[in-house]
């Protein structure tokens, strides 16, 4: 099954258009890598397939449901992991993961689970506004992998994560469909099956092949 | 539905008993309004519909501060991406909302109705009290409803400060009516008087008018 199809996929602010004519197809297990500079509609594309944003043009499908008709069918099957964490700053960790794991029907065995992963199970019951950066992007990454979702959506997963973090972290984001926003274009390009392209909010390429000098094109 | 009203719940109780912002400005709005009353009505003790008049409208003004920060947090701190990616009733924050304000403002009364009594009211408020309670707890149920269908519509906008009073305070001018109407014979000088029924009708009837409305619309606020 495809997990994801877009066929001219676009969507404005107003009048602004931030993404438009983006078709394209990623197989189940598949990861997607979606370069592109800032305001390319990177971003966008990925609150689409969130089911947070609506589609003002074309077809777009997720693990089969027709957004945003069938977005109901969609959520609670992505993982969604975006510049904010999603993450309440007064509360603790635990409690921010135990009231999304709720929202999930999810075991609580879970959650200590994934803390323990990323290593923060002894700070895990100080609130998250007392966090570095990093300690806040390994909880944000166990919000967004909570549920074991079907589709994980990813902008900048490993941002501000030393060597250490983002090797406790990428056990649990790798593997699986996913769509992944990357400025690292070496570490993309690795991960990647399928490489979009966007400049200006259009599709540059979309493609399997893809060389490093094209996707650095993309920000000249 | 309950599940995802619990952990709503819950975590926004959690929110305000750690920082502690909503609750405690309310009551010292409402001890502040009082004593504004109290200089410039020039009057050392009111009862009867002056008394009934006064608490509520400190009441309404105290409750747009709680409504102006009940999403707060899902704004603020990604909280409406949250629960909008949950595969949850989208109803189900509009209960949990509700519910939170009407506890806020329940939490609220028993400070402001103990001060109310002691700094300007004349007659005693203990033989009417169980009926206060009564017409409190109805009244507070619509400003609920009201309340998080307004919050819910602000939130949305760049004037959401602005929004919140310009529409809920015309909104609830049938909940401040019957609820001094309600509240005038419970508080007058010569006694408390019977509380007359017609206008718990009426405040019973704005809850659930205004609570079916909301449930029926408020899926739709919730989309961008």
């Amino acid at each position: 099954m495809r997990a994801i199809e877009l066929a001219d996929v676009g969507r404005a602010y107003g009048e602004r258009v931030a993404l438009t004519g983006v078709t394209l197809a990623v197989e189940e297990g598949e990861t997607l890598a979606v370069f592109g500079s800032n305001g390319a509609g990177k971003t966008t594309l990925l609150r689409i397939l969130a089911t947070l944003l609506r589609p003002h043009r074309g077809v777009a499908r997720v693990l089969g449901r027709e957004l945003p008709k069938e977005g109901w069918a969609v959520r609670g099957q992505v993982g969604f992991l975006g510049h904010e964490p999603l993450l309440y700053r007064d509360l603790t960790a635990r409690e921010n993961l135990r009231f999304h794991a709720r929202l999930h029907d999810v075991a609580f065995t879970r959650v200590d689970e994934l803390l323990e992963a990323v290593g923060l199970q002894s700070r895990a019951d100080d609130p998250v506004h007392t966090y570095s950066r990093g300690m806040v992007q390994r909880t944000a990454v166990c919000r967004a992998v909570l549920h074991e979702p079907a589709l994980l959506l990813l902008d900048e997963p490993l941002a501000g994560l030393d060597p250490g973090a983002a090797g406790l972290v990428a056990p649990l984001i790798g593997g699986g469909t996913r769509v992944l926003i990357s400025h690292d274009v070496e570490h993309g390009l690795a991960e990647a099956d399928l490489v979009l392209g966007l400049k200006g909010g259009r599709m540059a390429f979309c493609e399997r092949d893809v060389s490093e000098a094209d996707v650095r094109a993309l920000f000249t | 539905m309950r599940r995802a009203v619990g952990a709503l719940i819950r975590k926004d109780l959690r929110l305000e008993l750690r920082s502690r912002e909503s609750v405690p400005a309310m009551v010292l709005f409402s001890l502040s309004t009082f004593v504004l009353f109290h200089f410039a009505l020039d009057e050392a003790e009111v009862s009867g519909g002056l008394a009934s008049g006064i608490l509520w409208v400190t009441l309404l003004f105290a409750a747009i501060l709680g409504i102006n920060r009940l999403f707060v947090a899902e704004r603020e701190e990604g909280g409406f991406d949250g629960f909008l990616l949950a595969p949850v009733d989208r109803t189900s924050l509009f209960v949990a909302k509700a519910t939170v304000l009407f506890c806020f403002l329940a939490a609220v009364e028993v400070f402001v109705v103990a001060a109310f009594a002691i700094l300007l009211l004349g007659p005693s408020p203990w033989p009417g009290l169980p009926s206060l309670v009564l017409v409190l707890g109805l009244a507070d149920v619509g400003i609920a409803v009201i309340g998080t269908l307004v919050a819910a519509l602000a939130v949305q906008t760049r004037a959401r400060d602005l929004l919140v009073p310009l529409l809920a305070l015309p909104l609830s001018v049938p909940l401040v009516i019957a609820g001094a109407r309600a509240c005038e014979p419970l508080l007058a000088a010569d006694g408390a008087g019977a509380l007359e029924a017609r206008w718990l009708g009426v405040l019973g009837l704005y809850d659930l008018v205004f609570g079916l409305l909301a449930y029926a619309i408020f899926d739709f606020l919730l989309e961008e």
